[in-house]
């Protein structure tokens, strides 16, 4: 058993801390406040890899690993929560579905535009009245001789109007419940698919969220992803695989926060000390600083199984479950610590404490996850 | 074109401390960098690389653990890396160190040679030149900006206290370049991944074409007598007044020091 990092992988994390550092936090407060995507940064992050760290290089990606794009998802998590889920739905709800159920010109044709950046990726499998529930599927893909005719939509849908290439999911087989759920990859421009109104939200305000709409939208059979009526598998797989990405976000925001933290606590004096010299701050910051390393050890566990091909979906809700309710936690006592002023929007904390709700909803809530933790300990 | 580039690993000075009692460094948990400048005179190659093609070696002198700038430099898009490591190496002043690298260099086949101006751990600005005497080579110091014709001729801007001379230098030539040069690029994680898959070449004294005796401490005609911190400032006086007054208040002050 080893815990420590390979000499490459500190390497990475040198890299793509810099990165977040210098490319990525000066950014984040403005595209909080104005609820704007960055593309300036994804171009940034294009252009060194970042949007296709876990793709092979045969499909013009960089060829490392889980682990390392955990690692990626978390350092940029750290200073900008948008940021983070940019890269985390793009690589694992989209790239990730083609690299693994693709066919091999479904592979060449989109891979290594994702991979590059060029291209933006999403995932569509939520409805109005399919969440939790996603065996609810109202969207239909009608056979209709070498097409499909997709009819329907899908709402909370990241880095939609800003993505080019989407995996969606939709009822071939109304009658068979989930066993009639096919996959089927879409590009922007297809006549008639189009964009629903914009959400606003609580926190990762500049993630681009919108609802997708297909009205007699017609798609080559070429499009589907995996066998007919596969698709219900197909989506559960690569959420298992977007937990990983997630909790990395999470987990990314705790350590943020408690980088905040350390640095305001150090300087804030009150009854004429620095408040870092009172137990209850001594003591907050170790439960924070335990529970987010513990969240590290699940995340990086969860991706360390998954790149060595081990099965991982209840280590991905592990910590999926564990880090979202961490991140939830450390930035609400890293805004306490910081009194008023955490209230406010001259400190980051509010807008990591506001990003960190989201890591509880979406991509499995947190009751989804206990399901999945607690049905394979049942079973 | 035929790019070498000398590189050195130093410690992060904007991160270092200065033990107040010993006047050493304190070394301790300060991360490992490529000298600013080196970094820099890295990233000029890659440019010319991209703009002409060129191959690109990265060469450093130094002790096991700075096979990691070699490691980062193939991140960035170096194509061959020599790590110069020996026991007899060690406590080497400039000459020795440019010595020692020149000894490797003429083993090399280039068209340009790239150093930093100076590093942030000694700022001599002696080891480029040095090595471009030793070489035998022309050289041009302060770089701020290189272009080459795709032949045989750069055209050089070099930066001087009034100004910048614009100068053509023919290759093979030596030059030292400044780290506000050019804004150096990030390794890409592909680089990164690569990076470790690739062979370091290392090399001691008997790979390299040089006299034992004029090699680490035992070359080195100079040595450090004493080394210490300067001791704080304390604050400024502040005043908040027009000219005039802010006038007569610094001549009394350059009087009270017998300025005036």
């Amino acid at each position: 058993m080893n815990f420590s990092l390979t000499k490459e992988q500190e390497l990475f994390q040198q890299m793509i801390r810099d990165f977040a550092e210098n490319e990525v936090k000066p950014l984040a407060a403005e595209v909080d406040e104005q609820e704007r995507f960055p593309i300036e940064t994804v171009e940034k992050m294009a252009k060194i890899g970042i949007m296709g760290i876990p793709i092979p290089k045969q499909y013009g990606g960089a060829g490392g690993n889980n682990l390392m794009y955990s690692m990626a998802v978390e350092e940029l998590s750290a200073v900008c929560g948008t940021t983070g889920v940019i890269v985390s739905a793009h690589t694992s709800l989209c790239a990730a579905p083609i690299l693994e159920h693709g066919t091999e010109e479904q592979k060449q044709k989109y891979l290594p535009k994702l991979a590059s950046g060029e291209w933006i990726g999403a995932f569509g499998l939520t409805e109005p009245n399919a969440g939790t529930d996603a065996a609810g599927q109202q969207t239909t893909a009608v056979e209709d001789g070498d097409n499909y005719i997709i009819n329907g939509s899908k709402i909370f849908i990241t880095n939609a109007e800003y993505a080019h290439v989407y995996v969606i999911f939709a009822m071939t087989d109304k009658s068979q419940g989930t066993r009639g759920i096919t996959a089927f990859i879409i590009e922007k421009g297809t006549p008639g698919f189009s964009f629903g109104k914009k959400e606003k939200k609580m926190g990762i305000k500049g993630s681009a969220t919108n609802e997708l709409i297909f009205e007699n939208c017609v798609l080559p059979k070429t499009n589907m992803l995996g066998k007919l009526s596969k698709g219900f598998g197909i989506a559960m797989k690569t959420l298992d695989g977007g937990r990983i990405g997630i909790a990395a976000q999470a987990l990314g925001l705790a350590q943020g926060a408690i980088n905040e933290t350390v640095k305001y606590v150090k300087e804030r004096k009150q009854f004429g000390r620095a408040i870092s010299a009172f137990q209850n701050t001594q003591f907050q910051l170790a439960d924070m600083n335990t529970k987010t390393e513990a969240s590290r050890m699940l995340v990086r566990k969860a991706a360390y199984k998954k790149d060595n091909k081990i099965a991982y979906s209840v280590d991905a809700a592990m910590a999926k479950l564990y880090a979202a309710e961490t991140a939830m936690e450390v930035t609400n006592k890293a805004v306490q610590l910081h009194g008023g002023y955490g209230y406010t929007r001259e400190y980051p904390v509010e807008r990591m404490m506001r990003d960190a709700k989201i890591t509880e909803i979406y991509e499995g809530t947190s009751e989804v996850q206990r399901m999945v933790i607690s049905a394979n300990m049942l079973k | 074109m035929k790019i070498v580039v000398c590189i050195k690993q130093v410690p992060d000075t904007t991160e270092i401390k200065i033990d107040p009692k010993t006047g050493t460094l304190i070394r301790e948990g300060v991360p490992s960098i490529i000298n600013p400048d080196d970094k820099g005179g890295l990233e000029m190659a890659l440019q010319l690389k991209e703009e002409k093609g060129a191959h690109i070696t990265v060469i450093t002198m130094g002790p096991p653990q700075a096979d990691l700038i070699l490691r980062e430099a193939f991140a960035m898009g170096a194509d061959r890396a020599i790590h110069l490591t020996d026991r007899k190496f060690a406590g080497a002043d400039t000459l020795a160190t440019s010595y020692a690298l020149a000894g490797a260099l003429k083993k090399l086949d280039f068209d340009l040679l790239i150093t930093g101006r100076q590093a942030i751990d000694g700022d001599t600005a002696q080891v480029g030149p040095q090595i471009a005497e030793h070489l035998d080579l022309p050289q041009v110091s302060y770089l701020e900006d290189l272009k080459f014709d795709g032949e045989k001729t750069f055209t050089m801007k070099r930066h001087i206290e009034e100004g910048y001379q614009i100068l053509e230098v023919e290759a093979p030539c030596v030059v030292t370049v400044l780290s506000s040069a050019n804004t150096p690029r990030y390794m890409s994680v592909g680089g990164i991944v690569d990076a470790y898959q690739k062979e370091v070449e290392v090399w001691g004294k008997d790979q390299i074409d040089v006299d034992e005796t004029l090699l680490g401490l035992k070359g080195s005609p100079t040595s450090v007598h004493k080394a210490f911190a300067r001791g704080l400032k304390p604050a400024g006086e502040l005043y908040e007044v027009d000219t005039d007054e802010a006038v007569g208040i610094i001549i009394n002050k350059m009087k009270e020091k017998f300025i005036l």
